[in-house]
Formats: structure tokens, sequence, C-alpha cells
């Protein structure tokens, strides 16, 4: 190979490399290790962390503990799947592009939407790109967010929109745990509203809808927590512009918060301002039903800094899981799914109130909710000892985070013993 | 036609939404240990949807089947040689999935409590360390969640760092001609202007032609190096002591580090912030396009506007520390895409210094072998030596009516995936070839054999190039009618 380039040795290929920025000694790295070593260190690691399967947990907040059947596993990891390109080749991608152009119509039918992108970083980039394209819709500044709004994603919401001038105003919950969505400026371009929010509570997305529509402005459904799609009127059905939101609990392990995978979705008339990949059906050259990439000029590849975002990759293989959860639990699965969340926890919230504790908000909640518990730290220090992450304690998270709040969340993954042991320990 | 193939069956498979039958179910749920909670009693009916119409009804067989069926229309580098220039489309070791999915990481909740994480922020920790010491820069924050998202970040840190100074007049940042399109969309997404700097005839930037736009507006270079031809940026030292004159600073897009691994450190380059691609470099799965994982790893100038969390280790704990008033912000919902930067961890592990170095050796090496063999059958723009890829025009083919795509698709029909093709937009009808170190001298070979076969074809036969391909699922698509009638989801009524 060396004669064929004309080169003596390989370092001779790097003369295009001046002499004083070659790096003469070598990385300061740990050393190599083979793989039953590496699978040793990684395992050693591993095992100084507390998991959702090392003990009960009742932790939500944005990252939810759900069942994944052993298929999405078994087909995910599919070669074919997992080491293709972003699909530009259509002619030899045609796998990922049905899949998404599924995932696509999959969104759509959960949020009640007309359009949805071919998935995003997560929920929170995805509500970022939702208040940037509401902003460009409106050619307004103003976004007004619900107090209500996962903290993080308000965070992130504030990172995106601050370079380019865009103002963030505070919705204020109402007592019962709602966002008070009136009176609303009349400069808004976008209300933003997570529902259930932040603290469990089902919010009044028809009212959202209606208050920004009032003053022009846009109204943006945010879920935190996808499966609520399955049981609750959809943002689609509300009068809602964009819904967007995380959809890691269809498939996607917790895995310390990523890989997960937002998603984007909108009314047919806005499509032309969504960001990120859009998979559309055509036909190829003798007539057979195809997919393909779509309505690329809306993308960085193309328009460069006129695009109406950065965003190259999605994420495909987050993308397929979903896909494939949502097709392995089904219509009639992913019903019965949610409505096992309502029941846990409406029996954890019974179970807490007989105890004695306090539940600040008064509106519904789907598998979420806060409960008052008099000297926190210290029940979840004994919890905590008993191997029970008993939830997410609120001091510090925003105007309704007192230091007695925990947010707890239950699946179906808990089971009535383990909320029985969590209330004990919190009435204790 | 000789080719690494032949065909073999391959089943259509309809949408999930066409072979739904009413009643199908592909997991058994059983009911909880609680009373079940009649929704509409529970939540008033205004709240509660009807079931949710047309969504799949398939048996647990029915979706391995159509999953299995969808999987075989797509070609993967576990199919064969994947030459995507600047994708970096390299072998995903399988070690790298099996470490991902310990349950001790997988399961792991990221609101828990610090006490509960303190495995996987030491791996987080051994893992910033590593690319501060591959990049030559002293600090690393894994939270963006892909290339794009890093080159906000580093973008954002940029504009930070002038505005703290009182510097508000820095709007500018300089993109040269040959950058990815994600450079200027970073710029415009953080409020700046894009300001295009013209390579040479050589396909580097000199630099005068710096010079001459560098001055009190400039907030940043944008470069990528080596650049999307291939080509080291010679004049690395000196373009980031012009922008550093100017009072700007020097960003590095990292897409292409994987000939930099062990050969040089953009920290010795006067680079002030780059993003890594983990998916690129250090062997992450691209997914079908994502998720990918892009690290930014900074001079300590720009420490004190990290995105918030940082990671540090006090008293042998780590905790995540989200205090520091000039912070950017969050830019991910939590730590970034952990269960790929775990991956890239385990891929840095596992090749240790001399591994890495090794990988940049050989990938320079296969992309000259590449280049060097196709010298006589196609054109080449730019003669310097390349670094890990290599870029070809179809200006030869194109007396005969054969156009970079159709030399693209024809490759299909040999079994190969096509180079990047049209890009860098510098050279009409580029072909970006970057063979990745990891495949053998008789796999380049193939494709190089390939590759002259069908630039004999453009001679002899070019409509058998024209027409391609023949051989994949689907023959070229009607890209114009997708995006004249975007049909973007299946519906009943269309069906």
């Amino acid at each position: 190979m060396l004669s064929r380039v004309g080169a003596s040795s390989p370092d001779a290929l790097l003369e295009s490399v001046p002499a004083g920025l070659r790096s003469r000694a070598e990385l300061k790295l740990s050393p190599a290790l083979d793989e039953r070593n590496l699978l040793r260190h990684f395992g050693a690691r591993a095992a100084e962390n507390r998991t959702v399967e090392s003990g009960p947990s009742f932790l939500g907040a944005g990252a939810y503990h759900h069942f994944i059947p052993a298929a999405v596993d078994a087909l995910a990891s599919r070669g074919e799947f997992m080491t293709a390109y972003t699909p530009y080749q259509a002619e030899i991608s045609q796998g990922t592009l049905q899949m998404i152009f599924e995932f696509q119509t999959l969104i759509c039918q959960l949020t009640g939407m007309d359009v949805a992108n071919a998935s995003i970083y997560d929920g929170a980039s995805s509500l970022a790109e939702a208040a940037l394209m509401a902003a460009r819709v409106t050619r307004r500044t103003r976004i007004c967010v619900s107090a209500g709004l996962h903290p993080h994603w308000r965070e992130v919401l504030r990172t995106y929109t601050e370079g380019i001038g865009l103002t963030l105003s505070t919705l204020d919950l109402d007592e019962s745990g709602r966002t008070a969505t009136r009176p609303l400026p009349a400069d808004t371009a976008a209300v933003i509203v997570q529902s259930p929010n932040f603290f469990g509570c089902i919010e009044d997305l028809a009212e959202a809808s209606e208050a920004a529509h009032a003053v022009g402005a846009l109204a943006i459904a945010a879920s935190a927590e996808a499966l609520s799609l399955a049981l609750l009127r959809p943002p689609g059905e509300l009068g809602c512009d964009i819904a967007c939101g995380e959809a890691q609990s269809f498939g996607l392990p917790l895995s310390f918060g990523g890989p997960y995978a937002g998603f984007l979705a909108a009314r047919e008339k806005f499509v032309r301002q969504l960001p990120g990949r859009l998979i559309g059906e055509s036909v190829d050259s003798i007539g057979q039903r195809a997919f393909v990439m779509t309505l690329t000029t809306r993308e960085q590849h193309i328009r460069r800094e006129k695009a109406t975002s950065n965003i190259c990759t999605n994420q495909g293989l987050c993308a397929l899981r979903v896909a494939i959860w949502l097709a392995a639990v089904g219509k009639a699965g992913i019903r019965r799914l949610a409505g096992i969340n309502l029941s846990l926890s409406t029996y954890a919230r019974r179970a807490c109130a007989e105890a004695g504790l306090a539940l600040p908000f008064a509106a519904p909640v789907f598998n979420e909710f806060v409960v008052a518990v008099p000297d926190l730290p210290r029940k979840l220090d004994a919890l905590a000892a008993r191997g029970v992450q008993a939830g997410l304690p609120l001091a510090g998270r925003g105007a309704q985070a007192r230091g007695d709040r925990l947010l707890v969340c239950t699946t179906e993954m808990n089971t009535r013993a383990e909320i029985d042991a969590l209330v004990r320990g919190l009435a204790a | 036609m000789s080719t690494p193939g032949r065909s073999g069956l391959v089943f259509r498979e309809p949408l999930l939404f066409e072979s739904s039958r009413p009643g199908r179910s592909g997991v058994r749920i059983d009911d909880p240990d609680v009373p079940p909670v009649d929704p509409v009693r529970e939540l008033g009916a205004g709240l509660v949807r009807d079931e949710i119409r047309d969504f799949p009804e398939l048996s647990e067989l029915d979706v391995v089947r159509h999953f299995t069926r969808l999987s075989q229309w797509n070609y993967g580098i576990d199919s064969g040689f994947f030459p995507l220039g600047s994708c970096t489309m390299k072998y995903n070791p399988r070690v790298n999935e099996a470490v991902a999915r310990l349950p001790g990481l997988a399961a792991v909740h990221p609101a828990s409590d610090e006490s509960a994480l303190q495995g996987v922020l030491a791996l987080a920790c051994e893992l910033e360390e590593a690319l501060a010491e591959i990049s030559g820069l002293d600090r690393v924050t894994l939270q963006p969640a892909a290339g794009a998202q890093g080159e906000f970040v580093g973008v954002r840190m940029i504009s930070a760092y002038h505005r703290a100074r009182g510097d508000l007049a820095r709007k500018r940042v300089l993109i040269p001609d040959t950058a990815h399109g994600t450079n200027p969309a970073s710029a415009a997404l953080n409020g700046l202007e894009v300001v295009e700097v013209k390579s040479g005839p050589d396909g580097i930037v000199h630099p005068e032609a710096l010079a001459a736009l560098a001055d009190e507006r400039t907030a940043a270079l944008m470069i990528t190096n080596p650049n999307t031809l291939g080509l080291f940026e010679s004049h690395i030292e000196e373009l980031s002591r012009v922008v550093h004159a100017a009072g700007g600073l020097v960003y590095l897009d990292g897409a292409n580090m994987n000939a930099l691994l062990g050969v040089a450190k953009p920290g010795h380059m006067g680079v002030d912030v780059m993003h890594f691609n983990l998916h690129k470099t250090f062997s992450t799965p691209h997914g079908g396009g994502g998720p990918g994982s892009g690290p930014v790893a900074i001079r300590n100038i720009l420490a004190p506007y990290l995105p918030t969390p940082v990671i540090r280790l006090e008293n042998g704990r780590h905790r995540l520390d989200s205090e520091f008033p000039h912070s950017i912000g969050r830019v991910h919902a939590w730590y970034g895409n952990a269960g790929i930067w775990l991956r890239a961890l385990a891929y840095i592990r596992t090749l240790g210094a001399s591994g890495l170095a090794e990988v940049s050796s050989r990938a320079i090496l296969n992309a000259n072998y590449v280049l060097e063999s196709l010298r006589a059958d196609y054109d080449v723009p730019h003669q310097r030596r390349v670094m890990h890829e290599c870029v070809l025009s179809d200006r030869r083919q194109h007396e005969h009516g054969v156009t970079t795509a159709d030399i693209a698709k024809r490759l299909m029909d040999y079994g190969y995936h096509p180079p990047t093709i049209y890009f860098p937009l510098v050279v009409s009808g580029a072909m970006m070839i970057e063979p990745t170190e990891c495949e053998s001298q008789e796999a380049l070979d193939g494709f190089i054999e390939a590759m002259r076969a069908i630039a004999r074809e453009a001679e002899t036969q070019p409509g058998l190039v024209t027409g391609a391909p023949e051989r994949p699922i689907v023959r070229r698509i009607d890209e114009v009618r997708a995006a004249r009638k975007p049909r973007l989801r299946w519906t009943p009524e269309g069906a």
C-alpha cells in the first residue's frame, strides 16, 4: 500500500502537518483493556450506582421507568438498523425511511396533530425548537411559559432563545396546580404549557389554546410523560398548534438521561417551519411506493445559515425503539398500560392522604403527584438506607417547591407492596 | 458485472397500519394488584380521550417480522463498505453495546440523588479527561446531544466570553467555504452573522484571506481541520494568530478528528473550543441518523461559561454543580446522551494511546491508497496530500453525460454505499471518500475495482450508470413529487 501512495512510511503521509504541530509523545491515556477487562472495569463502576432495578423507585420528573418488551432490544440491535447512516441514499435506506414514516404517523396519532418530524434530541430541545418555530411563524419575540414546565426544560429553552433575543415570561400556577393562562401580553408569540405538568397536574390545554389564540399567539403543548397521551385528550383535539415532548417512556432505558427521543408535531400549515428531518412518501421510477427525505430546503445542509435549525442528526435508533415499542404494545395495550399507571397513582395518593400526608394540589393527575412530607430529608435517608428511591425532593426547584415537598411517580413497574412501604416510610 | 453479492429473496412489507387487525396485541399486560380505576370517573370525561384511532394492532410475531424485513432493506456498516466522507462510518464494536446495556448503567435514573450516581459520574470524568488529553484543551462537557448541539454550545460560550468582557460588537463568525452546513446554522442560531472565508486554489485557507476579514467585529473563526476536502489546514497556527490578534476566538469543528488522534492536538493549533462527534471518531453507532453525542472541549478562559451542570470531584465524591453564574445554561434535560458517551469511553479504553494513534495512521493510509488508485480514472481537484478522506469529481465522466449522482447510484448495484456527494460545495460534482481505518486492503481493492468499472461504463455504456440503481428494493425515487405534494404520514383515507 505504501508503494502505491509513494510514501516510505505512514508518517511520511503527514507532510502537510507542520512539524511543530506533530505530537512527539504518546497520548497520556489509561492502559488499553481487552474485552474481558473492559467489562470488568465498567461492571465495577456500574456496581457503584443505585438504579431503578436495584430497589423500588418512585422517580419520574421527566424520565420514566416503564416496561420494555424483549422484542425491542432484539430488533433494535439489528446491525442493518444500528450501523446505517442518515438515509440520504434512499434506495438502500428504505428500512430506516419506512420506519421513520411510521414513527411520524404514530406521533401524529398520539398527539392528534397533522405532521411530525423524524424526532429530535430530547424533550427539552423539542420544546426549544417549538418556541423558535412559533417565533418564526408569528414574528413576535415573547414566549409565555407555564411555571409548571420542567425546570430543566425551562433552562434549555432559555439557552436556546437568549441569543436571538426572545423574552421569556412566566405564567404562574393557581392553587389547584394548573397554569393561569390569562391575561396574556398582546405581543405573545407562544404559550407553553406542559401537561401533565412538572408537578403531575393535568392542565387545561383547551383553555391555554383559547387564551393564546385570543392574542394571536400559538399554543404549544409539551409532554414529558408521553404515555399520558394514550389516556388524556391530546393537544390536537384541544386546539394546540404545536405538540412537543419526550418519548422516552416508549421503550428507551433510563440510561442516566439519554439518549432519549424528542418529538415535535404541528398543524399542517406550519410544516415548512418545522425543524429537523421529515420523511415523505413518493414513488420510484417504476411506480413502486418508496420513502425519501423531503422538504429538505428547510435544513442546514441546504440552507446553511438560513435554515430553520442547525439540527443535523435526529435520534434515529431511539425513534426505532419507540416505533417497535408502540407497535408491540399496540392500541389496546397502551390504553391498558396508561390505565394501570392511573390506578397506581390513585392508590398511592389515597394511601398518602389516609396516612395523614397532605397533597398540596387538587388538580387531577396521571402517574405523578406532589406530597408534603414533614421532616422530609430524614425520611428520604431512612428510605434510601432500605434501597428505596422515594421520589424527587422539590426543595430549590421553582416557586412551588417548598422544602417538605416530594414528587412521587408510580408506574406499572411499582407494586402495591412497594407503595405501601413508601407511604409507611414517608408517614413515619 | 462482478459484484460482491447476489440478489436474494427480499420481502415486501406493508406499513404497520396496513397490516393491523382488530383485537391483535403483541404484549400481554396483567392487572396490577391495586384496585382498577375508571379514568372517566377519576379524571372527568372532558380529560379522557377515545381510543387512538388506527393505532397498530399486531401480534409479537407480526412486529418481529415487520422490523426484520425493514432492516433487510437497509445498508449498514455491518453490510459492507461505507466510504461516506466526513461521516466516519467505522465499525461499531459490539462490546460497546454490552457496556451501555449493563443494568448498573442502563437503569440509572438521571434524577437520582448524587449518592446513587457515583459510578456513572466517575466514568463521565474518565471520558472528559481522555477527551481533554486528545484535544490538548483543558476542560470538557459531555452535555451536547450531537455535533450540531456542540457547535451551538461552543459558539454560545464564545458569545458569553465577549459579552463578559464588554466586547459587545463582536457579531461575526468567519467560516471557510468548505465548512459543513451546521457551522453557519449554529452561528445564526446564536444571533451571529456569517462571513464566508474563501479557501485558496490549493483547497486550504490562507492567512491573507483571513486577515482581510478579521477585525473588531469578529467573534470567532469556525474551522474544520482536516477540512472537508481531506486537507490539513497547514496554516492553522497562523490563522489562529490572525484571529486572536483581532480579538476573536478559534472554534474547531471536530468532525474530522479521525485524522488527528495521536497525530496533532487542536489545543496546540491555537484552538480555544471544539466539539467532538463521538458517533464519528469514537465508533458509537450512527443508528440511521442518531443518536449522536457532541462533547465540547475548551481552554480554561471559557470555563466560566460551560453549560450547567458540570461534574466536580470533591473529597473523593462526584457531584453535579449548577451554581456558577456566568454559565450559558443547560442544553440538555440531563447530562447528555450518556448511553452514547459510555460507548465512546469503552472504545477509548479498548484502544489506549497506541491504538488510537494506529487508528489515524491507518485511516490516512487508506484514504491516500484509494485516492492514488483512482487518480487515473477520476478527476482529482486538489493535488495536496490528503489526510483521512479524499475528494474526486465527476468532471471526466460528465463528458459522457454521467454525473456524480449516477456514479453514486451505480455503486449500489456493485454492493457499495456511495461516498458523500456534492459536498464540499467548492468542488463541482464532489465525491468525498472516507474509507476509515477499519477496512482491509482487499476491501479497498474491491471498492477501487468497482469505481474503475463504473468509469469504464461511463465511457462505453453510460446508460447503465444513468439508469442505476437496478438492484436495491426500489429504483430512483421521485423526490420532486415527494416535496410538491408532501405525504408525511399514513392516513386511512389515503390508503
